[in-house]
């Protein structure tokens, strides 16, 4: 019944061969664009099929191994070209192709005009080709292959201006610290493979084989140690806390990858892979511990930075790396329905925000063009008034914002307020838990803070540029407005769907559809909780209301504090700036972490590359070169080069390698 | 008086050598009649003749044979292998004689000295006898040592040719000790029945003789596949050699030392894999760490491949401490999608580069991907395969090597192994970064591309890419050619 599953990563794939190949000829940005975005829209319909079918089956019968062909098989070791059908993969190809679908509409106006029109496509098709085979690949390796190649295109992509120097350098940093994050996750499927086949003799990638061994595992140990090289990769991929940085770097690309690569879909593979292998990381507590922890404090580190940042892109990047972090919160206090959840609501709102911001910066840089002003078109200092220029894209921008900051009624607060509940009462973390929700209940009032400030600082207020270029704002064609109200409407219902328990109670017993959906996926992690671990404390519903009540407060606190000081009284930041300037400035500097790993990381590699190179390359190896040549000018003979003794010196090293080899076998 | 008896000999085993050698003087014999400025035509016949011994070496597929009272042998093992050497020698006489051309050095020579190293090399993998092995090594190397000085005119290739021999010979002495020893130790030359008398000692390990004589056999090879600390000839030779002939001696000869290795010491030798696996997981460290570190900063492109061609034979290295069938195939499937990957990346780089081996920098990659975007994705897929990133033969390749170090239970050596891969990203990354993010530097004509590169590059990307996508293909054959093993 999932036969045409494999349609679903095929059409990107034949839209980026098509642009890649043709586009150069083609030259008409309409056709190039409706290809990519025609494709995505056929993977999109593909996958409504696929859910519905999913849907149509009874709960325990929702998973399904559709396979292509044998990809690798040799011995023990196979791996096919096989897709995973289940309601988590499910949810994630609707996610990726619907959004994915919307930001391919949106690029067609966004990118108009740009140089290098059907490259941009190609790539981006061909991310939506990695990325689906990221989701729906039935194994670790296949799964792989597509976490390289979301790589790659986020690379490609982040570099797309390449002549202006920081892309470049924005796309490498991305490139190397994803390779850090590469380096776990082959780490953690060697091992894991390894592990399985060496102790029960269990062979195998596979997900469905790997979830059916899973009871086979032990609690801590070699899991925690597989566990945590799974980790290690997904605070690459998703810029959690050591290896954030480059995400920031990465706003250097176009808007639309911002808002499609780096909020909304590829960012979030880290918090899919654990959800894809939630039977692990539920088996061991050290790791469930180092990932809410991690979650936690990058929720709230990355937030404290968006507060005073001034490039509106870079709020919002701070912003996603934040909401990455409750992701990883929930992730690691075993709420993993609650985590995807948000990652579902977040790709709604985040991406709404991103082609809103898009929006401005289009419309500025326009207006600032007209006046040949050389202005920062992203800087929001330069911004402000632009609610009655810019209304559609205002209002769908702020209904977003809403959502983000958690305000009842609105998708984020459904998502956010579930995993602060889970961070206050799950069973895992014990005393710890006071602290997980104290960090995500902080980070929730800096949220509400910081992306007010930005509503606030950017269409409020006297407009700060010049009454000349203020002419030339103007909203944007509805290639652009109508995928942003698609996913305002969706950042404002789209929480409906999981609502908490006790709001649910409240009308009368309304499920939460989302949980009760994935339930299939955790069930694992749920048997094994239900035979090991200690059952979660009964926590009262008044408690859960009055945790509601006080995280939608903490809210409420930075909407007002973020009114009173870029509305009403607008000296008040310059004072606060003034008052406390050491601390602005660490904030401002984002706490000087990436000079931080200059200095520990950066500068001792380039260092010892340089020892290298310089100590022993040059002066051993192409000193030899370079004597030689230089003696044979010098000399113009080449006899003399032949005596020189340097192919002695190789000979010695080859003859002290075999001594030493030979010595330690005979007096071993 | 004992009677000289001559035993009846099937040729069959060794009918592509014979055919191939024969050719090879045949066209020395023609080249007096060949003007100067056509010396291709040689080329386009040796082409014709390695097409003609590929249908032939493929024709015993299946069908083992053993000839010369079990010094030579036709099975799967060796069929594999000789496809490996008969590809690259095909892809090398497609990309030389652009070169060769505008180098001046298009002497007729060159193409009947391919043959005979390919001649060298298909003894080494079908040789059961070590002097059939040695044999094959010396009719290989002598004509390599030549191949690498072939640029007469040219001072480093002169250097590179030297080199090589000295080195080479040196090296030779050492596996020539190494087999007397192992002769001393066991009586015997013929493989085979070294496994049955090593296999009848009580404690292998005790006999110092077989000891060393394997040893000293590891060392000799260890040389010829540019394993750390035997390297160092590489760099220099690589560099001055002229480029198709670098190409063609870091995807062949490389492969052949592999062949000799895996039959020497998998089929004679396994009762002491305990002792020659603990040293080769040391070799294999070193040689992939000290290939991947020194790459990050060459800026010569002839350099850094030579550099990475020393990781790369770390990466096979990995596989063969394994020890395992995983690993011996690993090992096949590599060598045989790296001849692809490094002879593309290669054919590349001759069509960069000017007269006198000008142009031969990673900064002259500069705008490739805008002033010739085929080109540039040709060689993005060598890159990337080279790098290991899938979906690239050279992924699948790393993934079954590292995977079967990880089944034999060293996993800290797969982690040295993907930390390595992982490094070597940067110096390959360094030269995408070049052609697609860099305005060239200045205003120069690319070369024409000739209808025989344009062949071989396509050989080479459909060769690079298929095993990466549809890796059972080949990895069934490779798995069918260590069987016998």
């Amino acid at each position: 019944m999932f036969d045409n599953v494999w349609l679903i990563p095929l059409f990107p794939f034949i839209g980026f061969l098509i642009n890649g190949l043709l586009g150069k000829k083609i030259k008409n940005e309409t056709v190039i664009g409706g290809i990519g975005a025609l494709a995505v829209l056929c993977s999109f319909l593909v996958s409504c099929k696929t859910i519905l079918a999913l849907l149509s089956l009874p709960g325990e019968e929702r998973v399904a191994n559709v396979k292509v062909f044998t990809w690798i098989t040799s011995g023990s070791f196979n791996a096919d070209i096989a897709f995973l059908i289940d309601p988590l993969s499910c949810v994630m190809i609707m996610i990726v192709t619907g959004v994915g679908f919307l930001i391919h509409v949106y690029s067609i106006g966004y990118m108009h005009g740009e140089e290098g029109f059907y490259r941009f496509f190609s790539y981006l098709n061909l991310f939506m080709f990695s990325m689906l085979l990221l989701v729906l690949g039935n194994n670790l390796l296949l799964m792989f292959v597509g976490w390289e190649g979301v790589g790659l295109c986020s690379y490609l992509l982040i570099g797309y201006y390449f002549h202006k120097k920081s892309a470049g350098d924005a796309g490498k940093k991305a490139f190397v610290m994803n390779r850090v994050g590469d380096f776990g996750f082959l780490l953690g499927t060697f091992t894991l493979y390894w592990y399985m086949g060496q102790a029960h003799n269990v062979w195998t990638i596979k997900f469905t084989d790997l979830a059916a061994n899973s009871h086979l595992l032990p609690t801590g140990g070699i899991v925690t140690a597989i566990t945590l090289c799974f980790f290690l990769g997904a605070t690459g991929k998703s810029a959690q806390i050591p290896l954030y940085t480059w995400l920031p770097d990465a706003m250097e690309g176009p808007t639309p990858v911002s808002a499609l690569i780096h909020a909304a879909t590829m960012v979030t593979a880290g918090v899919y892979m654990i959800g894809r292998m939630n039977y692990l990381f539920i088996r061991s507590p050290e790791t469930l511990m180092v990932v809410a922890v991690v979650g936690g404090c990058t929720a709230l580190f990355a937030a404290t930075i968006g507060t005073a940042q001034n490039d509106i892109k870079r709020v919002l990047a701070y912003s996603t790396v934040s909401q990455l972090g409750y992701m990883f919160l929930a992730m690691g206090t075993g709420a993993f329905a609650a985590g995807i959840f948000h990652l579902m609501t977040h790709a709604f709102f985040k991406a709404c925000l991103f082609l809103g911001s898009g929006a401005v910066i289009h419309s500025m840089h326009h207006a600032l063009h007209h006046v040949h002003s050389h202005d920062d078109a992203q800087d929001m200092r330069n911004m402000g008034g632009l609610r009655s220029k810019m209304p559609l894209t205002f209002l769908t921008f702020l209904l977003a914002t809403i959502a983000i900051a958690g305000i009842p009624g609105f998708s984020g607060f459904f998502s956010k307020d579930e995993i602060l509940w889970q961070a206050f009462s799950n069973p895992h973390h014990g005393d710890l838990n006071y602290l997980l929700w104290g960090m995500g209940a902080l980070a929730a009032g800096l949220t509400a803070f910081y992306m007010f400030r930005l509503v606030f600082m950017t269409f409020f207020g006297e407009c700060r540029i010049t009454p000349k270029a203020k002419d030339h704002l103007h909203e944007s064609p509805m290639v652009i407005v109508i995928p942003l109200i698609v996913l305002a409407a969706l950042s404002v219902v789209g929480g409906y769907i999981g609502l908490p328990k006790v709001i649910g109670e409240l009308f009368g017993g309304i499920p939460n559809y989302f949980e009760h959906y994935l339930e299939p996926v955790f069930k694992y992690s749920e048997e094994y909780m239900a035979q090991h671990a200690a059952h979660a404390a009964e926590h009262s519903a008044t408690l859960e209301w009055g945790l509601m009540g006080l995280s939608v407060l903490v809210a409420l606190v930075g909407i007002t504090i973020a009114f009173t000081m870029y509305v009403k009284n607008t000296e008040l930041p310059k004072r606060f700036v003034a008052t406390f300037p050491a601390l602005h400035r660490a904030v401002y500097n984002k706490w000087y972490i990436d000079e931080l790993y200059d200095y520990l990381f950066v500068n001792p590699c380039k260092a010892l590359g340089r020892f290298l190179w310089k100590g022993f390359d040059v002066v051993v190896v192409d000193g030899v070169v370079n004597g030689v040549a230089n003696v044979v000018m010098a000399f113009s003979g080449v006899f003399r080069y032949m005596q020189s003794g340097y192919i002695y010196n190789y000979a010695w090293s080859m003859a002290f390698g075999v001594v030493v080899i030979l010595g330690y076998y005979v007096f071993k | 008086m004992d009677m000289i008896t001559i035993p009846a000999v099937n040729m069959t085993p060794i009918l592509p050598e014979i055919f191939l050698s024969v050719l090879a003087m045949a066209l020395l014999l023609i080249n007096v009649f060949i003007p100067s400025g056509q010396k291709s035509y040689l080329g386009y016949i040796s082409f014709v003749g390695v097409v003609a011994a590929g249908v032939l070496v493929g024709a015993g597929w299946g069908a083992p044979v053993e000839s010369f009272s079990g010094s030579v042998v036709q099975d799967n093992f060796a069929t594999f292998f000789k496809i490996i050497f008969l590809l690259s020698a095909g892809l090398a006489i497609l990309i030389s004689d652009q070169y060769m051309e505008r180098e001046g050095c298009n002497h007729g020579e060159l193409y009947p000295l391919i043959l005979f190293t390919v001649v060298g090399m298909m003894l080494m993998a079908a040789g059961t006898d070590l002097m059939t092995i040695f044999l094959g090594l010396e009719v290989m190397s002598v004509a390599l040592y030549v191949l690498a000085g072939f640029n007469r005119a040219n001072l480093k290739s002169n250097e590179a040719g030297l080199k090589y021999f000295l080195l080479g010979s040196f090296s030779t002495g050492f596996l020539l000790y190494g087999m007397a020893l192992t002769y001393g130790a066991t009586g015997t030359t013929r493989i085979a029945k070294i496994a049955a008398i090593v296999g009848q000692m009580t404690v292998p390990s005790a006999n110092i003789m077989l000891v060393a004589g394997m040893l000293l056999m590891l060392t000799g090879f260890a040389f010829k596949v540019a394993a750390a600390p035997f390297h160092m000839w590489t760099p220099d030779v690589y560099e001055g050699a002229p480029t198709p002939m670098t190409a063609f001696m870091s995807a062949g000869p490389k492969a052949a030392g592999f062949a000799a290795l895996l039959r020497i010491f998998l089929v004679a030798l396994p009762t002491l894999q305990v002792e020659w696996s603990q040293l080769l997981w040391v070799l294999a460290v070193l040689t992939m760490t000290v290939g991947n570190i020194t790459a990050l900063r060459q800026d010569n492109i002839k350099r850094m491949l030579a550099y990475s061609s020393i990781a790369h034979a770390g990466y096979a290295l990995v596989g063969f401490a394994a020890g395992n069938g995983t690993g011996a195939a690993g090992i096949l499937f590599y060598m045989l999608s790296y001849t692809f990957m490094n002879i593309g990346a290669f054919a590349v780089i001759i069509l960069i580069g000017k007269k006198g081996e000008a142009n031969g920098t990673v900064m002259d990659f500069a705008g490739l991907g805008f002033k010739q975007p085929a080109l540039a994705v040709a060689m993005s897929v060598f890159l990337f395969s080279l790098a290991g990133i899938p979906p690239t033969a050279g992924f699948i390749g790393k993934f079954y090597l590292f995977s079967s170090a990880v089944q034999k239970g060293y996993i800290w050596l797969a982690v040295i192994g993907v930390l390595n891969s992982a490094a070597s990203v940067y110096y390959y990354l360094r030269v995408m970064v070049y052609m697609y993010m860099k305005e060239p530097t200045e205003d120069f004509e690319w070369t024409r591309i000739t209808p025989p590169i344009a062949l071989s590059l396509l050989i080479s990307v459909a060769g690079t890419l298929i095993p990466g996508i549809v890796p059972s293909v080949i990895l069934q054959f490779a798995e069918q050619a260590v069987k016998l093993i």
